[in-house]
């Protein structure tokens, strides 16, 4: 018999505050987004496949055919090639590609790029039918950019 | 010729009340699912259905016609016959009570002098098609839901008698008209408040809703009795539900709410009063069904037999003391 009054306040009182907390979240806005129709940001720390950073001074690329992120890939899924132009001091990109079937979203080629010229986009629809959907040319990518 | 016209007369109105029960069934359900699932999903802070229509109200006339097309799946070993009868024996009992319920003051279908009692006597039913359905199945998930549900409604009838029976107490009748009538100047909830918080946390427990759905307990059983049903037998047991919640729902206005009473509840007008009334003692319960977990079983006993039955049984005391006494 002990403890059969204390049981029924305390029980009744912590009834009432569970009513009170799904009333709260009830009036409270909701949070899922409808996703196809609407879009939220995506955050900074983000990391999409990688992509050739367009300079806003120069309007183009800044890469300088370094070659260290093809090497710093442990995947082999960088492309990058080169080639010297009259009057044009270092070499000239002509080619990036990025074969993202293979890549592993490492950022070692992202960090070992002296210059900044890539970075991680911020693409996460990346649907696709075809294995050649995947390889990406990313100077065209930041050409069309341009 | 005079008595001839008054049976015809009373044949046609009783026809024309059935129909009009018939669709309140249906339509209730469709408003209850839907209402049901944009609570939860809003309690949830999610969307809820959002496709078809606006805000998604389509939805569950939709899933009533992709429900309605799918096959009647019948076990191997089920009892046939019994099984078949189930889910009509569970959908009749629930559109009997809704012919005395009284909508308005001249809007039920016959205000009967046993009205109260009639309401309890065929609701009671419900159970006994609930353990048909989980016997005929000849599964124990089914069986087991159905067990529980009968213990749980025994135990859970005797607080909604005992809480009802203080109220016919002041009242003296057990017409359902009588009693909205006598609650002209104040509502019984308030001369009554411990017989109407037993009825409705007993009536959540009759309805087999949750925090009291041990017969359907998905992570137990499946889905208790109706675990083998499918199509139009599982949603005359859903709808059944529905309709069962609208009925508890409509006696505690009745009894406890003031009924059709209202400001400019008139002749007629009365009916959007009492479904107001009615609709707001259901959204509470959906409420509280996305609010608490499920009780075990021992403190579903627990809460009936040594709670509800003595507080029930006190308050009858006192009600028939004080009534005697003044």
């Amino acid at each position: 018999m002990s403890g059969y009054f204390s049981d029924l306040i305390t029980g009744s009182k912590s009834l009432l505050v569970g009513l009170g907390v799904t009333l709260k979240a009830l009036v409270s806005p909701v949070v899922t987004v409808q996703y196809p129709r609407e879009k939220i940001d995506v955050s900074p720390a983000f990391r999409g496949h990688i992509d050739l950073m367009k300079d806003e001074t120069t309007g183009t690329h800044r890469c300088i055919v370094c070659l260290s992120c093809m090497k710093a890939c442990p995947c082999q899924c960088i492309t990058v090639e080169g080639e010297k132009q009259e009057g044009v001091k270092g070499k000239v990109l002509t080619l990036f590609t990025l074969d993202f079937t293979k890549c592993s979203l490492c950022g070692l080629c992202v960090e070992s790029c002296k210059p900044h010229a890539i970075d991680f986009s911020d693409e996460y629809e990346l649907a696709g039918f075809s294995r050649e959907e995947f390889f990406y040319d990313l100077l065209k990518r930041v050409k069309e950019r341009a | 010729m005079d008595t001839m016209q008054m049976t015809l007369y009373d044949v046609l109105r009783m026809v024309i009340a059935f129909l009009l029960v018939i669709t309140i069934v249906f339509i209730n359900a469709l408003v209850m699912g839907y209402l049901e699932r944009k609570v939860a999903a809003k309690i949830q802070r999610r969307w809820g259905p959002m496709e078809v229509g606006l805000q998604g109200w389509l939805q569950m006339v939709l899933d009533g016609v992709k429900i309605i097309a799918k096959q009647l799946i019948v076990p191997r070993d089920a009892d046939r016959v019994v099984f078949r009868v189930a889910p009509l024996l569970s959908f009749t009992p629930v559109v009997l009570p809704f012919l005395v319920l009284p909508f308005a003051k001249n809007l039920v279908g016959r205000d009967i002098n046993l009205g109260l009692i009639f309401i309890i006597a065929v609701s009671s039913i419900n159970v006994l098609s609930i353990f048909v359905a989980g016997w005929a199945s000849n599964n124990k998930y089914s069986l087991f839901g159905a067990v529980r549900s009968v213990s749980q409604n025994i135990a859970y009838e005797i607080p909604i008698l005992l809480s009802l029976l203080s109220v016919v107490l002041i009242t003296h009748t057990y017409s359902m008209q009588g009693i909205v009538a006598a609650q002209g100047t104040v509502w019984f909830c308030l001369v009554q408040p411990v017989a109407c918080l037993i009825y409705l946390v007993s009536a959540t427990a009759e309805t087999n809703r949750a925090p009291f759905d041990l017969p359907e307990a998905e992570s137990e059983l499946t889905a208790g009795y109706h675990t083998e049903y499918s199509g139009f037998g599982f949603s005359l047991f859903m709808i059944a539900e529905y309709a069962n919640m609208f009925i508890v729902c409509a006696v505690a206005t009745v009894l406890f709410f003031g009924g059709w009473h209202g400001p400019f509840s008139g002749e007629y007008l009365g009916v959007l009063w009492f479904l107001l009334k009615v609709f707001l003692l259901m959204l509470t319960m959906i409420w509280v069904r996305w609010t608490y977990p499920r009780v075990r079983f021992d403190q579903l006993m627990n809460l009936a037999w040594k709670y509800l039955i003595p507080f029930s049984l006190v308050n009858l005391l006192l009600t028939a003391l004080i009534v005697k006494c003044i």
